[in-house]
């Protein structure tokens, strides 16, 4: 047999990575690990833990006529994602779901204007503060209100014993609410019962932005470093010596309070609701403390968009519009417990958990003093770096030791320099004014 | 004609390289230096006065001189142990290699497992009752308990690598010096420090400069051991760039990761290259 010549050998390697090139361009291309493929692709920061997004998958199938996957992501890889395919002009999902603070980075680039169909939509009677949010500082809406959620108090109904004479759980103050968590740890032999979300994925820095510093100060970013921030951070640091120490490993309040670990907690309501899921009749849910500035709480929001350039832009509103019905919010809040942001009566036959849970949030936004603190607003993707003073001063305040006033003063100047570079006007409960400073 | 071929069959590489190595590296650095379009140090300055960084860059550094000499006299007594020829050699290798083959953030997991204060560790020590309610290691205000569990866990994934590369190299040593030395009656240590460790001069230089590079990037099991109370440069890119969404600041903290890297290699290769002749 002849030798085979190089010329040939290089030739055939020629013919066949052009026939390769050839093949692989005939496949399709998938950008998304779905399951289940087909149909529109809903792509959502929001309900990542399994069951919570195996419980929504069927409220889909149920809500919505038509194919719609299920895709659930962090949020740092979301933004990435929704950024890239808008760039590239290879958008491979119509409907995006997250907090206001996914979305509203987005807005104004990488979203679609949505003011038609909310007009569309007519009025669902959505507060008048959510639509302000989803405006992001511009004039037209780029999200659609999806649901909301708050922070209050989980406990077992045997430490109510430990509560101070003349408290009413339903209507603690911070000075109580730290009564009754010493009592408690005293009474379990001097170890400490409260939890709180101090993880590396916890939401504490909303509790100091939208509960502690309201309650105590009367507003979030202008009031920074006054003489009752002062105190209301001692307060914190007093409050945390009660807090079980492995507080800085909890993602998720529930978990340790399912498990025995703490038997009182604040957070979330929709990552609170496994606590009392098996036994609602041994807790107790309760609103959050109030200061002497008012009972400062924060929103959640989470909202529904649309990217820009997406391929099924028409299912996309379809499913919204679908979503947005009161039937469909309220048995959102069934299966996860996310509650409505239309006006909706809520049905009698609710789950005695999430009974516990609307009745709590219900008094925390109706109390006669109840100061309503938003996440920040309009400050795009700066978001992480103005919760990150926040984390840091709770860092350096409260598990450092640090002197307060000189952490105070210099995180301050951090957040001045942060928001004189995105020149925001300032967001409730601080007053309207532009631009926001620490005073 | 001839001589254009190589450069043709080479073209595709260095394409290759350049797009997917080379653009991005530059795009990075110039990245560091940038906010819009302006030159500016901002991001350098931003990540300089981070609370983090200055305890970010003390651990890795801790970390590294504390981890790399512990595997190094590990490898090199388990490297000698195999040389000797016990039974069940082979058996032993492929056991010592097994973290080798695990992914960083899955041994950062199964130490947790043993570490947290539900885990195994405090379930035996309270067995034997030396500390009935546990003794918390990752505790966030417990930093020599955090270090000594990063370190466990990394001596125990990493060592295999420095094993396998010390194994690589007294296999090539000729074991006539070996036996020369003993003939000269020099003790076991003099045989080691005298002969058998300038044998493998090479390979420990490799392996040194690989495993310092890999410590300064420890990120994995720290963050699963530790979450982040225990912050080191990689695990502080991640958040810059992942959670702060601020790909400046991310990659000033990676350049001073390289900066580290290279300044390290340097140093290496300057003092293990004595006695070429």
């Amino acid at each position: 047999m002849a030798p085979v010549s190089r010329r040939s050998v290089l030739r055939g390697l020629l013919a066949t990575s052009v026939g390769g090139a050839a093949l692989s361009g005939c496949g399709a291309l998938t950008g998304f690990a779905t399951t289940g493929g087909s149909g529109m692709t809903f792509f959502s920061t929001q309900f990542t833990p399994v069951e919570e997004a195996e419980r929504f998958r069927g409220l889909l199938k149920a809500e919505v006529d038509g194919e719609v996957s299920y895709v659930t992501t962090d949020p740092g890889p979301f933004a990435t994602q929704i950024r890239t395919q808008v760039d590239a002009g290879s958008v491979r999902t119509s409907l995006l779901g997250g907090l206001h603070g996914d979305l509203a980075p987005l807005a104004d680039g990488y979203l679609t204007d949505l003011t038609d169909l909310l007009d569309g939509l007519g009025d669902l009677g959505w507060p008048a503060e959510f639509l302000d949010l989803a405006r992001v500082g511009t004039g037209r809406t780029w999200y659609v209100p999806w649901a909301q959620a708050s922070y209050v108090i989980c406990a077992r109904k045997e430490t109510l014993e430990h509560l101070p004479s003349g408290a009413d759980v339903n209507a603690l103050t911070y000075d109580q609410f730290l009564d009754w968590v010493t009592a408690a740890r005293r009474a379990n032999g001097g170890k400490p019962v409260l939890a709180l979300p101090a993880g590396p994925k916890g939401l504490l820095h909303r509790f100091t932005q939208g509960f502690l510093l309201p309650s105590f100060t009367g507003g979030q970013i202008t009031t920074y470093r006054s003489r009752d921030a002062v105190e209301a951070w001692r307060y914190f640091r007093e409050l945390w010596r009660n807090a079980v120490p492995t507080s800085t490993t909890y993602d998720f309040v529930q978990e340790p309070l399912a498990a025995g670990e703490a038997t009182i907690g604040w957070y979330h309501v929709a990552r609170l609701i496994n606590a009392p899921r098996d036994e609602p009749d041994e807790w107790v849910m309760a609103p959050s403390p109030r200061g002497p500035k008012g009972l400062g709480y924060m929103v959640v929001l989470t909202g529904m968009a649309v990217p820009r350039g997406a391929p099924e832009e028409d299912v996309a509103q379809q499913v919204i519009a679908a979503l947005s019905r009161p039937a469909a919010q309220v048995e959102l809040l069934r299966a996860n417990a996310f509650f409505p942001t239309v006006r909706v009566d809520l049905p009698g036959d609710l789950t005695p958990a999430i009974r516990l849970e609307a009745d709590a949030v219900q008094r925390q936004r109706t109390a006669p003093d109840a100061l309503v603190a938003l996440p920040p607003v309009g400050v795009g993707t700066r978001e992480g770096e103005v919760s990150k003073v926040f984390k840091d001063t709770f860092q350096s305040i409260v598990l450092g030791d640090a002197d307060i006033r000189s952490t105070l003063d210099s995180q301050a100047r951090v957040m001045n320099q942060l928001l004189g570079e995105l020149k925001v006007s300032c967001w409730p409960p601080d007053p309207a004014g532009s631009p926001c400073v620490v005073a | 004609m001839r001589s254009r071929i190589p450069w043709l069959l080479l073209a595709p590489s260095i394409v290759f390289m350049l797009l997917l190595f080379g653009w991005p590296l530059v795009q990075g650095v110039l990245a560091a230096f940038r906010s819009g379009d302006s030159f500016t140090v901002d991001n350098w300055t931003r990540m300089w006065g981070d609370a983090y960084f200055g305890r970010a860059l003390r651990n890795t550094l801790l970390l590294t001189v504390v981890v790399v000499p512990v595997q190094f006299v590990l490898a090199i007594g388990m490297a000698l142990l195999l040389q000797s020829r016990p039974k069940l050699a082979g058996v032993h290798f492929y056991l010592w290699t097994i973290p080798l083959a695990m992914s960083e953030l899955a041994a950062g997991l199964v130490w947790l497992s043993i570490f947290s204060n539900r885990g195994y560790l405090n379930s035996f020590l309270s067995w034997l009752g030396i500390a009935p309610d546990g003794i918390g290691w990752l505790d966030y205000d417990n930093p020599a308990g955090m270090l000594f569990a990063v370190v466990v866990a990394e001596v125990w994934r990493a060592t295999s690598l420095v094993f396998v590369i010390v194994v690589a190299g007294l296999q090539m040593v000729p074991k006539d010096f070996d036996e020369a030395a003993q003939v000269f009656g020099a003790t076991a240590w003099q045989r080691l420090w005298h002969v058998t460790l300038p044998a493998i001069r090479p390979s420990l230089q490799v392996a040194l400069i690989l495993r310092t590079i890999l410590a300064i990037q420890v990120f994995a099991v720290a963050q699963a051991l530790t979450g982040r109370n225990f912050p080191l440069l990689v695990g502080e890119t991640y958040q810059w760039y992942v959670n702060l969404q601020n790909a400046a600041v991310a990659s000033a903290l990676a350049l001073v990761v390289l900066a580290i890297s290279l300044a390290v290699s340097i140093v290496y290769l300057r003092t293990l290259r004595r006695e070429r002749a």
